[in-house]
């Protein structure tokens, strides 16, 4: 898709992008069975599902309790059944829990921030966690990426697998983020962005973050050519 | 029709939800067949090792068959590259799968390559160097002009007396013997 709706591979502005993006043009491959099958998620051998990231063995982490939830839909709004949704995030310091993790912010012992759910009849998931706080990286001097956390989603097929991010809104980071102005369209970038929604809060207990993926069709046009 | 919904990068900080080491072993539970290892290196353009790729390989099972009746072997393995760019996959080898229009496709493995500086996923596939006779009737090969290009698609065997045989298969993201990527 030349949409504009998808990243490119070439950004230098992120500048891991520089050494990292084929210079090639892709190779236009049809779909065959190898694209339009994929793994399932029927029987459990991915492990239980984890969709509280909020404590570990009961203790509570720091930082400001959230509730996250949506579905995953197809392009035509299907419900994307029985899908496997895998996420991860910073603590509510800005730090991940990850020896490659060099900022100096506190790491809190009772915060993984790993957490997977295998979507339902409706496509739906949902976790409970702490809100992710922003964090510095070295792509430019004094850059810091908003709040987010990261997203890994299956699919139907092999074709439909994706990684992305969803954003927190009204984040003043998201202006000069490179990652997220790597989609060039505004609508797209957006959609990134999760939106506050009382319906989804408990009282006296979490904020309330709803958010949808959309997996392109098991035999859509592909993502790039 | 909506909008699919748009990729960002894997980042370099997702081992905590998405290592599982024992998935690289696509045989852990016993499969029919021979087992085989796939192993290589991801490199950049300066051809320095990517510690911080995520590979995810999806293939049929001997018999070339998606539908992996044999519920031990569900024909899909992840790996995490090590320090020094590595990673490693324990498989068999699948048998030949149906294309478009009636023909064959030769015994391949599809591979997906996620990483830090990568804004959106890479496929490819990792066909296997002894089918050489398959490989010369496949479509997907066939379609790719420059022999040097195609070759980075085929794994070469190596026979290990006492272990398994190794198919060796590196990614290169950019620059000379840049790996054909698919636009699937
Ligand atoms: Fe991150």
């Amino acid at each position: 898709m030349t949409d504009g709706t998808q990243p490119p591979y070439d950004f230098p502005a992120y500048t891991s992008t520089i050494k990292r993006h084929p210079k090639r043009a892709l190779i236009e491959a049809p779909q065959t069975l190898s694209e339009v099958t994929g793994p399932t998620f029927a029987s459990p051998w991915y492990g239980p599902n984890a969709t509280d990231l909020s404590r570990v063995d009961g203790r509570e982490a720091q930082g400001q309790r959230i509730i996250v939830a949506g579905r995953v839909l197809d392009e035509d709004g299907r419900p994307v059944r029985g899908t496997l949704v895998e996420v991860w995030q910073a603590n509510a310091a800005g730090r991940y829990h990850h020896d490659g993790d060099q900022h100096d912010a506190p790491l809190d012992p009772n915060f993984i921030g790993a957490g997977q759910a295998v979507t339902d009849d409706e496509g739906r998931w949902r976790f409970l966690t702490i809100r992710p706080g922003a964090y510095p990286w070295r792509n430019t001097y004094n850059a810091w990426r908003p709040a987010h956390i990261h997203f890994s989603v299956f699919g139907p097929s092999f074709a439909t697998r994706m990684i992305t991010q969803m954003y927190f809104p009204g984040d003043p980071l998201l202006e000069t983020d490179p990652v997220f102005h790597s989609i060039p369209d505004a609508a797209a970038r957006n959609r990134l962005i999760s939106a506050y929604d009382p319906q989804l809060s408990e009282a006296e207990y979490a904020l309330g973050y709803r958010w949808d993926v959309i997996l392109r069709g098991r035999g859509a046009t592909p993502v790039e050519s | 029709m909506a909008i699919p919904t748009s990729s960002q990068t894997i980042g370099p900080f997702f081992r905590a939800a998405l290592e599982r080491p024992a998935w690289s072993d696509l045989t852990r539970e016993g499969v029919a067949g021979e087992g085989v290892r796939i192993e290589g290196t991801v490199y950049d353009g300066d051809r320095t090792p990517v510690p911080d790729a995520l590979l995810e390989l999806w293939q049929a099972d001997a018999n070339g068959s998606y539908t992996h009746a044999d519920g031990r072997f569900r024909g899909f393995g992840r790996a995490c590259t090590d320090h020094d760019g590595r990673f490693w996959f324990r498989t068999i080898v699948p048998g030949p799968v149906p294309g478009a229009n009636g023909a064959v496709q030769a015994p391949h493995a599809n591979l997906t390559i996620f990483a830090r500086g990568l804004l959106k996923r890479l496929v490819t596939r990792i066909y296997f160097g002894d089918h050489a006779e398959e490989n010369v009737r496949d479509p997907l090969l066939a379609s790719i002009e420059d022999a040097a290009v195609r070759a980075t698609l085929i794994a070469p065997r190596t026979e290990h007396a006492g272990g398994i045989p190794v198919y060796t298969f590196d990614v290169v993201l950019q620059g000379a013997g840049e790996t054909a990527f698919l636009a699937i």
